[in-house]
């Protein structure tokens, strides 16, 4: 059974200049805005509008009566204001939508037992932006035309009892059912002042003195016909919601709001075989703001102790400040893992790589995925070229690593210059000085020449040496180029164990 | 008076009971200890009490080329084959690729880099403490003796062993590890008349172990294991240092 709540902000754009400048507050004032060379009034006060004025009144008219009416320039960034009041209702029910230019709907099935019932839940939202120096009006019914029609033309209790909508919208004027107005105009002429007066004439005569959208809008406001709700903020497939009675300030408290949404969450990912790669928390603050923290995993996961020992790693970074209201977890990445693969992962050697990954999750969430890499060959002769750093852990390629190449065990970032004494032509060096230090050399292996890939770049060759000093140390050397047709330049590349 | 045989027998229980009251002690008798060559005699049980940790001192590049080497044939010696090792290191210089000549796999090895120290040792407790790993390697110069005490209390607890290459250490005698070693390179071992360079040889000290013989020696690897060095005998060299 739907349950749909519409909000109506009588004075939206008057109650956003009262809260910005508080001297206004219960003051006679309009809001207006050029239009085909006049100052129209868009937006009243509530004093104002129980004086008798109205939105879309010629301001000088008003004047004429009120000499000392006040006037603002009208900001048309109402549509902002609206769309976080409705971010804001998003701690009720986690469908909310903006209806028209000064209202919001909520879906709010299943969520009103959170708050003890309907009329809890609707006093509670009412009270709440009450107190937030908003005027509004407000109803709950099954349809959302239903709820949209009885916070605007109402008279009786607001909180409609299920499928009692086609009765109590009988006695409202036609205007309820979001008419144009030559329509309505049309229907008063003919003295059919209230919805119950035409409601039940057969639908032929309806269609074609009114036309379709009339039959429309009461097949909707009946629940005959469905209407969609479009959400401010599209709703994440997997999602899992904790709203707090009190706000919610030490990191304990915090901890077992995780835990909670954590075990929801994983239930239903058991349930539809799936396991989460992200998974994001944020938490609505008691003052608006929002906190958010998101971890990452290497493989899919639905374990909740071991996403809770991620998330623990980041509560230090969450700042509850007066109290949070409201915690949603959300997993925007979920990948397949099937019950079968989990229990083959605690066969065989599966449950050491599990670890490992756990593993590697929590230095993730700590230090970044940037620092944390594996190397695997690629088909390239030259040293710099010859890995590639993947950061899959379960990467693998069908090159293998070279054999029986001479490869040192340290190689430094770049090769450095170094000074030889060296027979040509391609003799390796008799000595060599690095750092200031001159190296005898004893032995020599080489040279081993590889050329520069021509297909990527253009430049000289290397002819590396093996050599080993009188002292022990072994190093990697290359000349760059041959002599004869290049100036040849040393440089050490790296040493060997 | 007990016959000989049976007094060995009570001597080697109570030299057991002695060990195992020391601190932690692995038998000789499982079949899958890291086989050490001729460093075996140096340890306990002639056994190399591989989950522990062991720091790898060098003082200048080439030793610390050296130091790499040897601790890749000492990590090569107990990882298996499917089995993860995690390398964690702030200036890394160790190409991935040399570390196929040490019996080892490099895509097996997972490197982890960092900058700041407090991360880095952070990084490899957290390591530490999951034995789903073959061994955690350290590039940190310097540790705090009571963050070595955290290390050395992890792996206790998960037989992680922990390799630390300290290099250019600015202290070297304050922490509790189980071993501590100094590596050099010398001259490598070649076959008479032949020209190159052969394999790569090492002046081993081993300065610390605990309930085990400190020593030096010269030892080559051969690309599958370690060789005793060509120059002098371990004999003889305990007798050069004796006699130093």
């Amino acid at each position: 059974m739907k349950r749909y709540m519409s909000v109506w902000f009588r004075h939206l754009a008057a109650d956003r200049l009262a809260l910005r400048y508080p001297g206004l507050g219960g003051q006679v004032y309009v809001l207006v805005a050029p239009e085909r060379g006049r100052m129209m009034i868009r937006s009243v006060s509530k004093a104002a509008g129980q004086l008798g004025i109205l939105p879309g009144t010629v301001l000088a008219d008003a004047r004429a009566v009120y000499p000392d009416l006040l006037f603002y320039d009208d900001d048309p960034a109402q549509d902002k204001l609206l769309q976080s009041l409705a971010v804001w209702c998003y701690r009720y029910t986690p469908v909310t939508g903006i209806d028209g230019d000064d209202g919001l709907i909520l879906d709010i099935s299943g969520c009103a037992h959170l708050w003890g019932g309907e009329a809890a839940y609707f006093e509670h939202i009412v009270s709440r932006l009450q107190a937030g120096g908003y005027h509004v009006r407000a109803a709950i019914a099954d349809t959302m035309a239903a709820a949209w029609a009885v916070a605007r033309y109402g008279t009786t209790h607001p909180v409609l009892p299920s499928g009692s909508q086609a009765e109590i919208l009988r006695p409202l004027p036609p205007e309820a059912l979001r008419l144009e107005l030559p329509v309505v105009d049309r229907l008063r002429k003919l003295g059919l002042t209230q919805i119950g007066l035409f409601i039940d004439m057969p639908p032929s005569v309806l269609r074609r003195r009114f036309g379709q959208l009339l039959l429309d809008r009461v097949d909707k406001a009946l629940g005959r016909m469905p209407e969609t709700l479009e959400p401010v903020t599209p709703p994440e497939p997997y999602v899992e919601r904790l709203p707090c009675l009190e706000p919610i300030k030490t990191a304990h408290g915090i901890e077992v709001a995780i835990q909670k949404l954590l075990e929801g969450i994983c239930q239903r990912l058991q349930q539809e075989e799936k396991g989460l790669r992200k998974a994001r928390l944020r938490c609505y603050r008691t003052d608006g703001q929002q906190q958010c923290v998101e971890i990452g995993t290497n493989s899919p996961v639905r374990n909740h102790t071991h996403l809770f020992r991620l998330f623990e790693l980041k509560i230090d970074s969450i700042e509850p400040d007066l109290g949070i209201e409201l915690f949603v977890l959300e997993a925007p990445v979920v990948e397949g893992l099937t019950t079968q693969q989990e229990r083959l992962w605690d066969l065989d050697t599966g449950d050491k790589k599990d670890a490992v990954m756990k593993l590697l999750d929590r230095l993730q969430s700590r230090i970044g995925a940037a620092a944390i890499r594996r190397y695997l060959p690629e088909e390239h002769h030259w040293p710099e070229r010859s890995i590639r750093s993947v950061s899959d852990i379960n990467e693998t390629t069908s090159v293998t690593w070279p054999e029986h190449q001479m490869r040192p065990v340290s190689l430094l970032g770049a090769p450095v210059r170094i000074e030889v004494s060296a027979p040509i032509p391609d003799y390796p060096p008799m000595l060599f000085i690095h750092k200031g230090k001159i190296h005898k050399v004893v032995k020599a292996d080489g040279p081993e020449r590889i050329e520069r890939e021509w297909w990527i770049e253009k430049g000289l060759q290397r002819d590396y040496y093996q050599v080993e000093d009188e002292d022990g140390g072994r190093y990697w050397l290359f000349r760059s180029g041959y002599y004869g047709e290049h100036k040849p330049e040393w440089y050490i590349h790296g040493y060997f164990a | 008076m007990k016959q000989p045989a049976e007094r060995n027998e009570v001597i080697a229980r109570l030299r057991g009971e002695l060990l195992s009251a020391r601190g932690p002690v692995f038998s000789s008798h499982s079949h899958d200890y890291p086989d050490l060559g001729p460093l075996n005699r140096a340890f306990p049980e002639h056994c190399f009490p591989y989950q522990g940790t062991h720091e790898f001192i060098s003082h200048n590049s080439e030793a610390a080329a050296a130091t790499l080497g040897f601790m890749a044939a000492v990590l090569s010696r107990f990882m298996k084959e499917q089995e993860t090792a995690i390398w964690v290191g702030a200036h890394r210089t160790l190409f991935p690729p040399g570390l196929k000549a040490f019996c080892l796999v490099p895509d097996r090895i997972i490197f982890v880099d960092l900058v700041s120290e407090k991360e880095m040792l952070w990084v490899v407790e957290e390591c530490l403490k999951c034995n789903a790993l073959a061994a955690v390697v350290g590039e940190i110069p310097d540790i705090h003796p009571i963050a070595f005490r955290r290390l050395q209390l992890a792996v206790e607890k998960s037989g992680v062993p922990c390799l630390l290459h300290r290099h250019r250490p600015r202290n070297i005698e304050n922490t509790v590890c189980t071993t501590r070693w100094e590596i050099r390179p010398v001259a490598s071992l070649i076959e008479d008349g032949l020209p190159g360079v052969g394999y790569p040889q090492w002046q081993v000290a081993l300065l610390k172990v605990r309930n085990g013989k400190p020593g030096n020696w010269q030892l080559s690897w051969d690309g599958q294991q370690f060789q005793q060095g060509n120059t002098t005998s371990m004999e003889e060299q305990q007798v050069y240092i004796k006699a130093g």
